[in-house]
């Protein structure tokens, strides 16, 4: 079963719990400055939204890559970069239309998201669940149920 | 390790900035924010010193957890010897910048001396400078943020600053972080100003990657998030209703003091509570309160964003606060509103927006604005001096007018400014000010609660109930229920909280995590984190030791027995009516009590022994 990252940004408090566990995992340090996945804040809008690579099926990073330094990780379907392959050229940061790879000036390559081997950091260390690992046919549907309560005539209604 | 070992010393008259080593042997017995910077403060400045002249000293501290995992670990700390008390100042904030100063490899900046001319401290890892502020100086504190931010094009960057109150010499000006946070109490940001600096910018990329034991930590600080989880407290009750949602319940005991402490009991509590924040309004179906929002790391999130109605007559014409900000919390919304007897949500949500903006502590405003209006009333001070507001109880359209000049440095602004204590002295009321060395009263009563009473006598920087929150034993029952009106064992209740929040003020924690925490949960974070030995005893004793050591700083500055009191209608003018009817403070029964229990005198000295029972 493949699974993918379900985020929903109304419940982020914009506390980066999840860029900590991110960075502490891939960097060994508490750094969010390394993190892949970022919190942003509208102030004025009063929004937090959590956002990392969606693993494309067709990835135009990888596409993009001249030197095959992204492939898949076929236990989790993640887009994975190889340090040893890329050289850094930023072709892919330019391709994904989402801006959710990233050059990384501590090493002079590309970082993205790698699902953390199929325990992503991030959603085992939110704590409201705004970041959620669930059935990849399934993202959406907590937004999809919602709105179908919505849509429900009232209780009294019914009664 | 988790401490970075370096200190940023600024010294603002040279324009220099150098790098040294953290005092390890100091770390230990301090372990960070408020303890070490404190011990720092101690040591180099004379306690005797004028708190705005040169020769305070102004330092920007985190903890050893500040940055880290640990759930509410982005704490920071302000410590200075503070112009509206004389006493030791230790202003403790949240936020991101403090995280955003240990990323970037610093432990505490030092700033010493003054500048010729306004300044800001850019930080960019070890890259530091201090740059021309010039274009700043008369700009409010959100103006500044975004100035500094427009400069250099870096979102990620973290600006503490002043507004223009601190500018303008008011005696209760805060330093702001994230635009919404502050390092609020005792005047902080007007020593800021004193200097000549406007804000410091920071932008952090190396991360902490020392925790002394990393497998120990993150299973201690998971740990812990779990207990926080769980709590009712901290898992529900913050998140859900931030501190508001305390307005219905210390009304409700008989604890909320109302209109500069004349009465208690505050008719119009309901109106100004969390569940009223939560209320969808008639004008456009939206609540007050939008959503929470988290400071650094933190697992509960009890901050409120807000908006003001856009039809409100404060906001109406002025599209710039109809976004969302920073909401009121319940000592900002007892202050501006039970205090000053306004009952009218938006309008404090207003003057709350503004007191961010401007970067006033909201307590000692509306405490302020509390005992103005009752010189008001009274007929010692009319419209001549108030620049033609009929400042009177209630009345949202003056306090809204008040505030406006406030910040723009209108005519009553100079004596606002100058905090309770000083503008009852000055129209000869000196016992209409609502204070203990000089520092405004939060929102509980003494009359109603013993404890806290005794607990905000004694306070280091002046009348505080983060000094010893025993709010939580007396009215919440955390971590065991005491009578509010008893004062059996409450000198014991207050040193206890005296001293475990110390130590959590130093640890780089917010201390809202002690309504689920004990030192039990604590002290094995910061053990795993740190070298040494830092069980619950030692945590314990550290705390102890930091709160005399403050004292001691008091002591030097020429404070005595004398000054830990209350004003005398806390203790001579019983409540009137409610569950607490007729009740004083009875601070006389306590206070011997509490010095016998600290080792100190019967005149409250702290004697060799004790000093040298805790390495002092």
């Amino acid at each position: 079963m493949q699974k993918s990252l379900n985020i929903d940004p109304g419940k982020c408090t914009g506390c980066l719990q999840c860029e900590m566990a991110c960075s502490y995992e891939h960097t060994g340090t508490f750094n969010p400055s390394r993190s892949y996945i970022k919190v942003f804040t509208f102030h004025h809008e009063g929004r937090f939204a959590p956002y990392t690579c969606t693993q494309c099926d067709e990835a135009w990073c990888m596409r993009a890559c001249p030197v095959d330094a992204i492939t898949v990780d076929m236990a989790t379907g993640a887009k994975v970069i190889h340090d040893d392959k890329c050289v850094g050229c930023k072709v892919c940061t330019i391709a994904c239309p989402f801006g959710t790879v990233n050059y990384s000036q501590a090493t002079g390559k590309v970082v993205k998201c790698d699902l953390c081997g199929g325990d992503p950091q991030c959603a085992a260390a939110c704590p409201t669940d705004a970041i959620t690992y669930v059935d990849a046919d399934w993202t959406g549907y907590d937004r999809m149920l919602a709105s179908a309560a919505k849509s429900l005539p009232s209780a009294e209604a019914t009664a | 390790m988790s401490w970075t070992r370096k200190i940023l010393r600024v010294n603002l008259s040279k324009g220099s900035c150098t790098s040294e080593p953290l005092n390890m042997e100091w770390a230990k017995l301090y372990l960070g924010q408020r303890g070490l910077a404190s011990k720092y403060l101690s040591e180099e400045v004379d306690p005797a010193c004028d708190p705005l002249g040169p020769d305070n000293k102004l330092i920007m501290a985190t903890g050893p957890l500040t940055g880290t995992m640990a759930s509410t670990a982005g704490r920071y700390s302000v410590i200075t010897k503070g112009p509206l008390t004389g006493a030791i100042a230790c202003s403790n904030s949240g936020g991101f910048f403090g995280a955003e100063l240990k990323f970037a490899g610093w432990d505490m900046i030092i700033f010493e001396g003054k500048s010729d001319k306004p300044v800001y401290l850019l930080i960019q890892d070890d890259n530091v400078e201090l740059k021309s502020a010039e274009h700043m100086w008369g700009k409010t504190a959100w103006e500044a943020d975004d100035i500094i931010h427009a400069t250099h094009q870096d979102p990620q960057m973290r600006v503490a600053c002043i507004g223009r109150t601190a500018e303008n010499g008011c005696l209760y000006a805060a330093v702001m972080n994230d635009k919404h946070r502050a390092a609020g109490r005792s005047g902080v940001g007007t020593v800021m100003a004193s200097k000549n600096l406007k804000a410091v910018a920071v932008r952090g990329t190396q991360g902490i990657g020392n925790v002394d034991d990393a497998e120990a930590f993150m299973s201690a600080t998971g740990d812990g998030k779990a207990v926080l989880a769980e709590n009712a407290v901290t898992g529900q009750g913050l998140p859900a209703y931030g501190t508001q949602v305390l307005m219905n319940v210390i009304n409700g005991v008989g604890g909320l003091p109302a209109r500069n402490m004349r009465d208690v009991g505050f008719e119009g509590a309901e109106n100004i509570s969390a569940e009223a924040m939560a209320e969808p309004r008639k004008s456009d179906g939206k609540p007050n309160l939008t959503t929470n929002g988290a400071c650094f790391g933190c697992t509960i999130a009890c901050g409120r964003i807000s908006t003001v109605d856009p039809t409100h007559f404060s906001v109406k014409d002025k599209p710039q606060y109809q976004g969302n900000s920073g909401g009121l919390e319940y000592e900002a919304a007892w202050a501006l509103g039970a205090d000053t007897g306004v009952d009218d949500l938006d309008a404090l949500t207003y003057v709350n927006f503004l007191c961010n903006e401007d970067g006033m502590d909201p307590i000692s405003y509306g405490a302020t604005v509390a005992a103005a209006m009752e010189l008001f009333e009274e007929g010692v001070i009319g419209t001549k001096e108030t620049g033609g507001v009929e400042l009177r109880f209630g009345s949202a359209e003056a306090f809204v007018a008040i505030t406006e000049q406030m910040c723009n440095g209108g005519e009553f602004s100079a004596d606002l400014g100058m905090g309770s204590k000083r503008l009852t002295e000055k129209y000869g009321k000196p016992e209409l000010s609502m204070s203990v060395k000089g520092q405004e009263f939060p929102a509980y009563d003494p009359r109603g609660i013993q404890g806290i009473g005794l607990n905000y006598a004694t306070s280091n920087r002046g009348a505080c109930h983060l000094r010893g929150y025993t709010i939580a034993s007396e009215v919440l029952g955390i971590p065991v229920k005491t009578e509010l009106n008893d004062t059996d064992g409450k000198p014991e209740l207050v040193k206890a909280f005296q001293d475990a929040t110390a130590l959590v003020d130093s640890a780089g924690l917010c201390i809202f995590t002690t309504f689920a925490w004990g030192m039990d949960n604590i002290a094995p974070q910061i053990d795993a984190a740190c070298e040494g030995d830092w069980s619950v005893e030692n945590c314990l004793e550290t705390g102890e030791r930091i709160w005399n050591m403050e004292r001691l700083f008091n002591e030097a500055a020429g404070f005595t027995a004398d000054d830990d009191k209350l004003p005398r209608r806390l203790l001579e003018e019983a409540i009137k009516d409610g569950p607490t009817k007729g009740q004083v403070n009875r601070l006389g029964e306590m206070l011997p009590k509490y010095y016998e229990v600290r080792g100190w005198t019967a005149d409250g000295k702290i004697p060799e022994e004790t000093r040298q029972r805790l390495s002092l």
